[in-house]
C-alpha cells in the first residue's frame, strides 16, 4: 500500500513533505514546465524583499568539485511586484506558497510580515535571516542569538496569528542549538535549515577570486552531512519544533536520511538546478523509499533516528 | 506525475535522449541526439541545457548548448556543438552512440526574422557560428540572401567555413594567425561585408567581446543588429539568476535581465555592453535606485542648481 505522505505545516495540510528550497526555484512559474507545482508539498519562494534588488554583479556562480557557489544577492523584483503577480499566479495552479522574506532592518521584515498577512493564500513564512550574499556579514541577523530573536519578533508580532512563521538559520554558527532555541522563544513556530555556508574560488589561472562578489554560498551534496548534523542536533534539543531540512538533498534516500535526524519537511534546492524535475522525482523515491521500508505514515519515520530502539525497518543482523 | 502533464505546444521539455553520434569537427565536437519533443519546438538561436557527469556527479549546473541543427530522422534529433575545453565537456565529448543524455530543450528566445526579404549579414565568432546556419536556411525560406561573416583564431577554429562558403551568397572568414581566410577579427572586414553586401540586418553569435564590436559598428552604420550572448549559465530554465546582464527595456529602464530566458537573443543597442559584470547605477533595483518618477524630478533639482 502506497505510504501516506501527508504532513502538516501550521493549519495547512500538505500532500508531502517535499518543497522547493527558497532561491532555487524562483516564484515556481519556470518549474511548472517540467512538473505540476500544486502537487509537490510547497512551493518556497525565493526571499522577497521590500523593494526591487539588481543583485550581485556577474559572475555570480562557481562550481568546483565539492559544491556549487552561489552570489546572486538577492536579486528580485520586490513585495510590490510579488503580491501582484508571483504570488496569485501561484494559488491560481493550486500550489501552496510558503513565502521566504529578507530585509537588512528588523522593521523590513516587519513590514514585510504585515503586507504578506494582508493577502491572502499565504501558507507560511520562512524568514531568511541566514543568508551569506549580503554587503556586510553583519548583517547576517541568524549568526548572533539576540538579532535573530529580535527578527523573530517582529515577524511573528506582525504575521497573522494563523500563519506558522520558520526562522531560517545558517550553519557558519558555533552552536547553532543556541540560535534555534532563541528564535523558538522570540516566536518561530518552526525551522528551516540548513542555509548555504560561506565559501570562495580562487581561479588558479586568473589568479582572481571566481566570484565577482569574492564569496559566495556553498550547496550541494557537499554540505548535506552537515545539514543533517545539524537538524539532528536541533531536533535532539527542541523535539517539537517542526524542521524544514535542506542541504544538498539530490534523492530520495537523501529526503529520508533529513527526515530520520528530524526534518518533518524536505527542501529541495541545487539539485533543481541539475534537473528540472528534481521535486517530482525525490518524491516519487522517497515514496519508494517508504514503501520498501513497509513504512505507512511519513510522519513515522520523523525524527526516528533519535530513536535508540530504532522504529522503522529491519534491523541489520550483526 | 509525469513530465508529459506538462507539455505545451511551444515550452521547453525535459527529454532523456540517446545518443546517435559524436564526431569531432576540427577543433570542436558535434554531439547528435535523438529529442523528438526538441526538434519539433526548435527556432533558430535557442539552446539546450544538458546535463553532464552521470549519477552522483560533482557537476551540478547544467551546461548551455546553442542548438545547431535539427533533423527528422529517427523522429526528430537535435545537434549541438562544443569545445571540450572543461571538464563536463570533456566528459560530453567522451560519450558514445547509445549513451543517454537528459537535456531541456529548446530554451530561450530564438532569432526574430525580418517580415520582407532583405539582406542579412551572419556574423560568428569560433563555434559561435553553430547556430546562424539553421538561421540561414530559415532566412532563404523567407526569401532573404544571406552573407557569412566568420572568424576564429586559426583555420580549425572556425565552425562552418566550408558550409558557409557552400550555402552564401558570400562568406568571408578571418582567422587571427591568418591560417584560413583573411589575417585579422571578424570586425576588421564588417564594414566592407556590410557596403559589398548592402547589409539590412545583422545577427550576430560568438564571445561578448566580438558582440560588443559588432554591435558598436552596426550602430555606425545604422543597421539593426540581433546578438545571441554567450553567457555563464548554471540552469538554463531562469531558475538560478547566474547569467544576469543589464539590458535597457522599450521602457528605457535597464534591468538585470537573465539571458536565457529574456535572451540568449537580444537587440544589439539594447546590451549595455560596457557594463557587462557590473551592476549599473541606475539600473532597476541597483543600490540607491529609485523609481524614474522621482530621479527625473531630482535631475531637474539639480539641473536647476547648476
Amino acid at each position: 500500500m502506497a505510504p501516506d505522505l501527508r504532513v502538516r505545516l501550521g493549519a495547512t495540510e500538505l500532500p508531502n513533505p517535499i518543497m522547493t528550497a527558497s532561491g532555487c526555484a524562483s516564484s515556481g512559474r519556470e518549474l511548472a514546465q517540467f512538473i505540476d507545482v500544486s502537487k509537490i508539498g510547497a512551493v518556497v519562494t525565493k526571499s522577497v524583499m521590500l523593494a526591487p534588488r539588481a543583485g550581485r554583479p556577474t559572475p555570480r556562480m562557481a562550481e568546483t568539485s565539492s559544491g556549487m557557489l552561489n552570489s546572486i544577492g538577492l536579486q528580485g523584483p520586490g513585495i510590490d511586484a510579488f503580491l501582484q503577480r508571483d504570488l496569485p499566479w501561484l494559488l491560481s495552479r493550486g500550489a501552496r506558497a510558503v513565502v521566504s522574506i529578507a530585509g537588512s532592518t528588523v522593521d523590513e521584515y516587519a513590514e514585510l510580515a504585515a503586507r504578506l498577512s494582508d493577502a491572502a493564500g499565504v501558507t507560511a513564512i520562512e524568514v531568511n535571516i541566514s543568508c551569506p550574499n549580503v554587503e556586510h556579514r553583519g548583517q547576517v541577523f541568524a549568526c548572533d542569538p539576540a538579532d535573530s530573536a529580535a527578527v523573530v519578533e517582529a515577524v511573528r508580532a506582525k504575521a497573522r496569528h494563523d500563519i506558522p512563521v520558520f526562522a531560517k538559520l545558517s550553519p557558519d554558527v558555533t552552536d547553532i542549538v543556541a540560535i534555534a532555541r532563541s528564535c523558538v522563544s522570540a516566536g518561530a513556530d518552526g525551522l528551516s535549515m540548513i542555509n548555504t555556508l560561506l565559501g570562495m574560488a580562487i581561479d588558479v589561472d586568473t589568479l582572481r577570486p571566481v566570484l565577482a562578489g569574492l564569496t559566495g554560498g556553498l550547496s550541494g551534496p557537499a554540505i548535506r552531512p552537515i545539514a543533517v548534523r545539524c537538524v539532528y542536533q536541533v531536533r535532539a534539543a527542541l523535539p517539537d519544533v517542526p524542521i524544514i531540512g535542506m542541504g544538498g538533498v539530490m534523492t530520495g534516500r537523501d529526503a529520508l536520511e533529513l527526515l530520520l535526524a528530524g526534518a518533518s519537511m524536505i527542501a529541495v534546492g541545487t539539485a533543481i538546478f541539475h534537473d528540472p524535475s528534481a521535486c517530482a522525482r525525490i518524491l516519487r523515491e522517497l515514496d519508494d523509499e517508504l514503501l520498501r521500508r513497509g513504512v505507512r505514515r511519513v510522519t513515522e519515520v520523523i525524527g526516528a533516528a533519535h530513536d535508540i530502539r530504532g522504529a522503522v525497518g529491519p534491523r541489520r543482523e550483526h | 506525475m509525469t513530465a508529459g502533464d506538462h507539455e505545451s505546444e511551444t515550452g521547453p521539455q525535459q527529454v532523456r535522449g540517446t545518443v546517435l553520434t559524436v564526431r569531432q569537427i576540427d577543433a570542436y565536437y558535434a554531439i547528435t541526439i535523438v529529442a523528438p519533443g526538441v526538434a519539433a519546438r526548435f527556432k533558430p538561436g535557442q539552446f539546450v541545457a544538458v546535463a553532464v557527469g552521470g549519477p552522483d556527479t560533482s557537476m551540478l549546473l547544467r551546461r548551455a548548448f546553442s542548438i545547431h541543427d535539427v533533423r527528422p530522422d529517427h523522429g526528430g534529433t537535435v545537434e549541438f556543438v562544443f569545445s571540450a575545453g572543461g571538464r563536463g565537456t570533456r566528459w560530453l565529448a567522451e560519450r558514445r552512440a547509445r549513451d543517454v543524455l537528459d537535456l531541456t530543450g529548446p530554451l530561450g528566445r530564438p532569432f526574430p526574422v525580418p517580415r520582407d526579404p532583405v539582406s542579412c549579414l551572419l556574423v560568428g565568432g569560433g563555434y559561435g557560428s553553430a547556430p546562424l546556419f539553421a538561421l540561414a536556411d530559415r532566412l532563404r525560406e523567407r526569401r532573404c540572401s544571406v552573407d557569412f561573416l566568420l572568424g576564429a583564431a586559426s583555420g580549425d577554429r572556425v565552425f562552418g567555413a566550408l558550409t558557409a562558403r557552400r550555402t552564401g551568397r558570400s562568406a568571408t572568414i578571418t582567422t587571427v594567425d591568418g591560417s584560413l581566410g583573411v589575417r585579422g577579427i571578424v570586425t576588421d572586414m564588417l564594414g566592407q561585408v556590410i557596403h559589398e553586401a548592402r547589409t539590412d540586418v545583422i545577427y550576430a553569435c560568438g564571445p561578448m567581446a566580438m558582440l560588443r564590436q559588432v554591435t558598436a559598428l552596426a550602430r555606425r552604420y545604422d543597421i539593426p543588429v540581433q546578438v545571441a550572448v554567450e553567457e555563464a549559465m548554471a540552469c538554463g530554465i531562469g531558475v538560478c539568476m547566474t547569467c544576469v546582464l543589464p539590458v535597457v527595456g522599450s521602457d528605457g529602464i535597464t534591468r538585470m535581465v537573465r539571458s536565457c530566458v529574456d535572451g540568449p537573443v537580444f537587440r544589439g543597442e539594447q546590451v549595455r555592453w560596457d557594463e557587462v559584470g557590473t551592476i549599473p547605477f541606475d539600473a532597476f533595483g541597483a543600490p540607491g535606485w529609485e523609481p524614474k518618477v522621482r530621479r527625473a524630478e531630482s535631475s531637474k533639482r539639480a539641473g536647476n542648481g547648476a
